[in-house]
């Protein structure tokens, strides 16, 4: 049986019918009730989770926010305090050992040896899955081609370059050719550009069916890649949904004024309240407000402020970021929440 | 167990391609050790007088012993490293035997304290040290050598796995080494050392273990504590092995 919506988060403590106390097996993965502390710190306070196989599911949340914890827990390196969670369909305390056999983990440091080649990364990693050296070596230089890394493949990882390390890092990941696939912030830290080329190796792996939870902070690496987001804070998952639905809820675009006078900041509050059903947001000389899917919102707010006597510094139109729906959803900046 | 026996294969192979790549590891293997001997018998070698045969046959037993037991700081230092830098963590989510991470990075230590030995004894043959005894005499003293530095080995992996960063893994080593090298009768005899001291030396693992080598190696008398110095290695293994074991446990699940 499949859940219609094929991923599926719901906010603690909101429903609680009997199917939901067991994990669901046709899921690639499945978690229910995962707690866990560390000393007085509570990082998971009760998560539930579905990841439909073949679909990537996005852990949207600040810094501090248990993304990690969660996905250590899933991937067996970390013990669940409460709760139990099954990856491929492998219990992820009881099947440990088989279930490493089938997952694949890339995080936010690239975790390949620096002094190490990349063939030499990879093929270790090949003969630590229990491959024989030669079979190692070609799936690593397969790997290798795949990522685009032949040229670099007999040099020290220490020469790579950021993208080219976690290029690496991926492809260590995937040398098992494992059918989930966790990724713990792959492109936190990486330029533009190596982005771009990762976010490709990604969609294509999942067009080949892989499964994959994917943490990050960005609210478009989780918009280009998802087909659901599950946003989490302190803790616990606070909205679930696809990419659309989450941005309707943070409330499309924002308007972001910056005055030359901070002390007119209530005045141009005034003059702008209108133009959205929500209250603009102050701080000092900067005001922001969202201005859901209205045309000509820059003309008409410039219109205003001046026909209110205050001066403009600078006028923009933004996309929602994380900040935005972490305002939506919690009422609080994502900063707040950072415990960690 | 074929498991561990395969995978620590792999880990040590990792371990000891990695070496020449960091030169100023290797330096630590290779020149320093010349370096102390060349220090301590032609520096102060020449106001030490010691029982018996040269001061250089004295002096090979004893900084053999020093340096084997240093050499486990590789361990500790690449373990923090690992720990650091997620590697620990990319092993832990392979299919792979737990202990082989471990077990991979002492037994590497085992061929580079192998390799400063050598340096040790050829340096040693050079400056005046001689063989006196038997090749099993030599050889069991080869073992009782490398059983030591491998039990040390696991010393250096708590250490490493306890401290925060390698710069402390460092440090925290050198003050725990040092110490117990230098007070003991690898240098000096322990009759020229002031009582307190000298009480310390003679219960040292360090003076029975150098005294051990030495009358395996150039007969020189001492008393009889073969089965002692194995005795300690065995001791110090079965100390610090699950320590350390237990610690990566600990460590690794953060």
């Amino acid at each position: 049986m499949r859940h219609s919506g094929g991923v599926r988060a719901r906010i603690e403590g909101q429903g609680s019918g009997g199917s939901e106390t067991t994990v669901n097996a046709a899921a690639a993965i499945s978690a229910r009730g995962i707690s866990k502390s560390f000393g007085d710190v509570r990082a998971l306070r009760g998560v539930d989770l579905d990841v439909r196989q073949g679909t990537v599911l996005g852990l949207l949340g600040p810094n501090g926010a248990g993304k990690t914890t969660l996905v250590r827990i899933l991937a067996t390196l970390l013990a669940p305090d409460a709760g139990s969670a099954s990856v491929a369909g492998l219990d992820v305390v009881a099947d440990q050992n088989r279930l490493r056999e089938r997952i694949g983990l890339a995080g936010q440091y690239a975790a390949v040896d620096e002094n190490l080649t990349g063939l030499e990364n990879l093929t270790m990693v090949g003969r630590l899955y229990g491959f024989r050296r030669a079979v190692a070596k070609r799936r690593g230089r397969e790997l290798l081609e795949q990522f685009d890394l032949v040229e670099a493949a007999s040099r020290p990882v220490k020469t790579y370059s950021g993208g080219m390390r976690r290029r690496l890092d991926l492809a260590a990941a995937l040398v098992a050719k494992p059918p989930v696939l966790f990724l713990d912030e792959p492109t936190t830290g990486l330029d533009p550009r190596s982005r771009l080329d990762l976010w490709d190796v990604i969609e294509k792996l999942v067009s080949q069916g892989t499964t994959v939870l994917l943490t990050t902070q960005y609210l478009d690496e989780a918009d280009r890649l998802a087909d659901r987001i599950a946003v989490i804070d302190h803790g616990s998952v606070i909205a679930e949904g696809t990419p659309d639905e989450l941005k309707d809820r943070v409330g499309g675009e924002r308007l972001e004024v910056h005055l030359e006078d901070a002390s007119q900041a209530t005045a141009a509050a005034q003059a702008l309240a209108t133009m959205s059903d929500e209250q603009p947001l102050l701080s000092e000389a900067l005001i922001r407000i969202g201005v859901k899917g209205r045309s000509g919102a820059i003309i008409e707010a410039v219109r205003r402020l001046d026909g209110a006597g205050v001066g403009v510094d600078d006028i923009a139109l933004r996309r929602p970021t994380l900040d935005d729906v972490f305002l939506a959803l919690t009422g609080h900046a994502a900063e707040d929440g950072d415990q960690a | 167990m074929r498991r561990l026996f395969s995978d620590t294969l792999v880990v040590t192979e990792r371990n000891l391609i990695r070496l020449p790549r960091a030169p100023e590891l290797l330096l630590a293997f290779t020149l320093q050790p010349i370096m102390f001997v060349l220090l301590f018998r032609y520096v102060f070698g020449g106001a030490i007088r010691v029982p018996g045969g040269s001061y250089a046959e004295y002096l090979i037993p004893g900084i053999i012993v020093q340096n084997i037991a240093f050499g486990g700081f590789v361990t500790a230092l690449g373990l923090n490293e690992d720990m650091q830098k997620g590697i620990i963590d990319r092993f832990r989510s392979l299919p792979m035997s737990r202990a082989a991470v471990l077990a991979g990075r002492t037994s590497a230590d085992i061929v580079t304290n192998a390799l400063s030995m050598t340096i040790l004894v050829v340096t040693g043959l050079i400056i005046g040290f001689s063989f006196q005894t038997g090749v099993l005499h030599v050889l069991i003293g080869l073992v009782l050598a490398l059983t030591f530095g491998y039990a040390f080995s696991w010393v250096f992996a708590f250490l490493g796995l306890l401290v925060k960063s390698p710069e402390a893994a460092n440090s925290v080593g050198f003050l725990a080494v040092f110490p117990l090298t230098f007070i003991s009768s690898a240098f000096v005899p322990g009759q020229s050392l002031p009582t307190p001291l000298r009480q310390f030396s003679d219960v040292n693992p360090f003076t029975i273990i150098v005294n051990e080598l030495r009358w395996l190696w150039t007969g020189q008398p001492s008393p009889d504590q073969l089965w002692q110095a194995f005795a300690w290695v065995a001791f110090i293994l079965l100390v610090f092995s699950p320590l350390a074991v237990r610690r990566y446990r600990r460590a690794a699940s953060r």
